[in-house]
């Protein structure tokens, strides 16, 4: 018997099982253009992966923006809830999750008992965002994956502009101007590092904290928001899945 | 499912805007308000017809944002853009308009639409403690008061002053009464219908007829709750919502918080029980007690707003509330930074969930609004989940 949970991103859908005691499988897919589409495939490759049938499931939970759009799931549950509920899996110790995906980035704060006490969310512009990096990385010719190794090490340039269209302009600039691709990919981080602080304090960052989302697969990422907050930001390999793996686990 | 009486407040739109044409062409003047610190018993006693015509639609914004920035509270904007588009008869109707000195925004907005009409501005002071504070509103309700008589040609004695009090406090009796009913667990009303009833009514020609048709509203749940006939079930999270007002067109927010399965018990704002939390003193002079209650508003232009924070306690309680949820037009300042003390209060005093949402009239941000609230009623605690 196994609960599944789907998160459908703006960028990437995810997927995990969970036995009752631990999380057992996982699976990732670009979303595309159609959430049901990549939902079925996810939930098809999840039965594969554990050697499941149909009849053995539990419950299938949905979260991300394109929970709505999945016929097959349950429930629909925020991705707040899923990622709280997946952090105090991964670790009880965990009292603020920094979450930056495809095209947003939200700041969420447990208790002791792995509730969600508090949580502020930007997805209503596109800096500090996966997308922003996106965007950046093709301004500059190079795959989004490159940035970290790229920046790590270098003083950042200076981009001014919060808005990822005029930040843009600004790295265009930037290269034409003669600045070194390292220097613009450090700004870069620097930027979105800088916004997540901002997002972050509003709520209070309490030890330990956890850093989810596809953005926090930038190892220079996490260690620019450790310094930046003056605590240690954890990741793990199930980053990005946090929400799926939260999603499962409520749906047991 | 709804109380069958709901169905003649929803025809109050439709009766209303011919009932004020028909006054004009009657000779009844009307006076045109845009707040709840406006004394509307003044009005009243020079025989006058008193309207509301704050603006709560995305409608007529587009034409607003020609003359107004962008980067102003849709409120300000969907009022002003009423009144250059002549798209509300109740501004068209309306023979002196009423403003008054609350935010900078209206304030500056005043500026242009005082050229629309003959209008009157009401300087509230910017604090309601102190000696100084209630004299220089006092005048203002007499500057008010000669300026109605001058314009209509009429004669406001102490004694039409009385009746209008009357008549007010009854009008304030009732609404507060309506939404004492939601204070029961569960809710007999929706937090939709609860707002709905009460703005409706701001467009009644005659007090009376909607005092009554209020009574009845009352009497038909009362009979509901007699039968175990409850708009919620016990289970659904009861919100209390406060901050800037909504009025039919704007409800987006409790609109949403009800569709994602809460009850919406209390509502804070000016377009809610703040108005009606205090009467006005039928013993004292009028223009005094006219000036005492209406300094008394708890709203966010004022300063110390404290008084606000105590309303919230109160309902809070009486209303049995699991979160509150405390919504901020864009550009407000005055709510917005408040928000953050109401927000620490709720928490720490009260120990309740808390949740801010900053949006304007359009449905651009639907989404993004319901994620949020979804989180947040999933945060609340309910019987089922214990």
């Amino acid at each position: 018997m196994i609960s599944i949970g789907i998160d459908i991103g703006s960028v990437a859908a995810k997927a995990a099982a969970f036995n009752g005691e631990k999380i057992i499988a996982t699976a990732i897919s670009p979303t595309g253009w159609s959430p049901k589409e990549v939902g079925e495939k996810l939930l098809k490759e999840i039965l594969e992966k554990t050697n499941t049938t149909k009849e053995n499931i539990k419950t299938i939970i949905g979260t991300g923006y394109g929970r709505v759009s999945l016929p097959f799931i349950n429930k629909a549950v925020t991705e707040i809830s899923c990622h709280g509920k997946g952090a105090f899996y991964l670790d009880p110790e965990i009292r603020t999750v920094i979450d930056i995906g495809g095209q947003d980035s939200k700041v969420i704060k447990l208790n002791s008992h792995g509730q969600v006490v508090d949580f502020l969310m930007n997805d209503k512009c596109a800096a500090g965002t996966g997308r922003f990096l996106q965007v950046m990385a093709n301004a500059l010719a190079v795959d989004v994956g490159e940035l970290s190794d790229l920046a790590t090490g270098v003083e950042p340039a200076n981009i001014s502009s919060m808005c990822t269209v005029f930040a843009e302009s600004e790295v265009v600039s930037l290269v034409a101007e003669g600045t070194s691709k390292e220097a613009i990919a450090s700004g870069l981080l620097h930027s979105v590092c800088n916004k997540t602080y901002s997002l972050a304090s509003r709520v209070g960052v309490e030890n330990k904290v956890f850093f989810s989302g596809g953005v926090s697969r930038n190892k220079l990422m996490g260690d620019l928001l450790s310094e930046k907050l003056g605590i240690e930001v954890i990741s793990s390999k199930e980053s990005p899945y946090l929400g799926a793996i939260g999603a499962a686990i409520i749906g047991w | 499912m709804r109380p069958k009486i709901m169905e003649e407040v929803e025809a109050l739109r439709g009766i209303n805007s011919v009932a004020i044409k028909e006054a004009h062409e009657a000779g009844r003047k009307v006076v045109g308000q845009y707040c709840v610190f406006s004394p509307q018993e003044i009005a009243l006693a020079a025989d006058a017809i008193s309207v509301s015509l704050c603006g709560t639609t995305q409608e007529p914004i587009e034409e607003a944002e020609k003359e107004l920035p962008r980067n102003l509270c849709p409120l300000i904007k969907s009022s002003y853009g009423f009144a250059i588009t002549d798209k509300c008869p109740y501004f068209y109707f309306s023979d002196v308009l009423l403003a008054e000195t609350t935010c900078d925004g209206k304030k500056k907005m005043y500026e242009l639409m005082g050229k629309l009409k003959p209008m009157h501005v009401m300087n509230l002071p910017q604090t309601s403690k102190g000696e100084d504070a209630l004299e220089m509103w006092k005048n203002e309700m007499v500057k008010f008061k000669e300026f109605l008589e001058k314009e209509l040609d009429v004669e406001i004695t102490d004694e039409k002053l009385k009746d209008a009090i009357k008549l007010m406090n009854k009008e304030r009796d009732v609404q507060k009464r309506l939404h004492k009913l939601n204070a029961h667990k569960p809710a007999p009303l929706t937090g939709m219908d609860l707002m709905l009833a009460q703005w409706l009514k701001g467009f009644n020609i005659d007090k009376e007829a909607g005092i009554e048709l209020l009574e009845r509203l009352i009497d038909e749940v009362e009979e509901r709750m007699e039968k175990g006939i409850y708009a919620f079930d016990e289970n659904a999270p009861r919100i209390l919502l406060t901050g800037t007002p909504i009025g039919s067109g704007s409800e987006k927010v409790l609109k949403i918080l009800e569709e994602s399965g809460a009850s919406v018990v209390a509502l804070e704002n000016c377009t809610g029980y703040k108005g009606l939390d205090i009467m006005v003193d039928e013993d004292k002079d009028p223009i005094t007690a006219l000036a005492e209650k209406y300094l008394s508003t708890p709203c966010s232009c004022m300063t110390p707003n404290n008084d606000r924070l105590d309303l919230i306690k109160r309902l809070a309680e009486e209303y049995q509330v699991d979160g509150v949820v405390d919504l901020t037009w864009q550009a407000c300042h005055t709510y917005n930074v408040e928000s953050f003390t109401v927000r620490n209060f709720v928490r720490d005093e009260l120990g309740l969930p808390f949740l801010q949402i900053e949006t304007d009239y359009s449905d651009s941000d639907i989404g993004q609004i319901k994620v949020r609230v979804e989180a947040f009623l999933e945060t609340i605690p309910t019987p089922a989940k214990a």
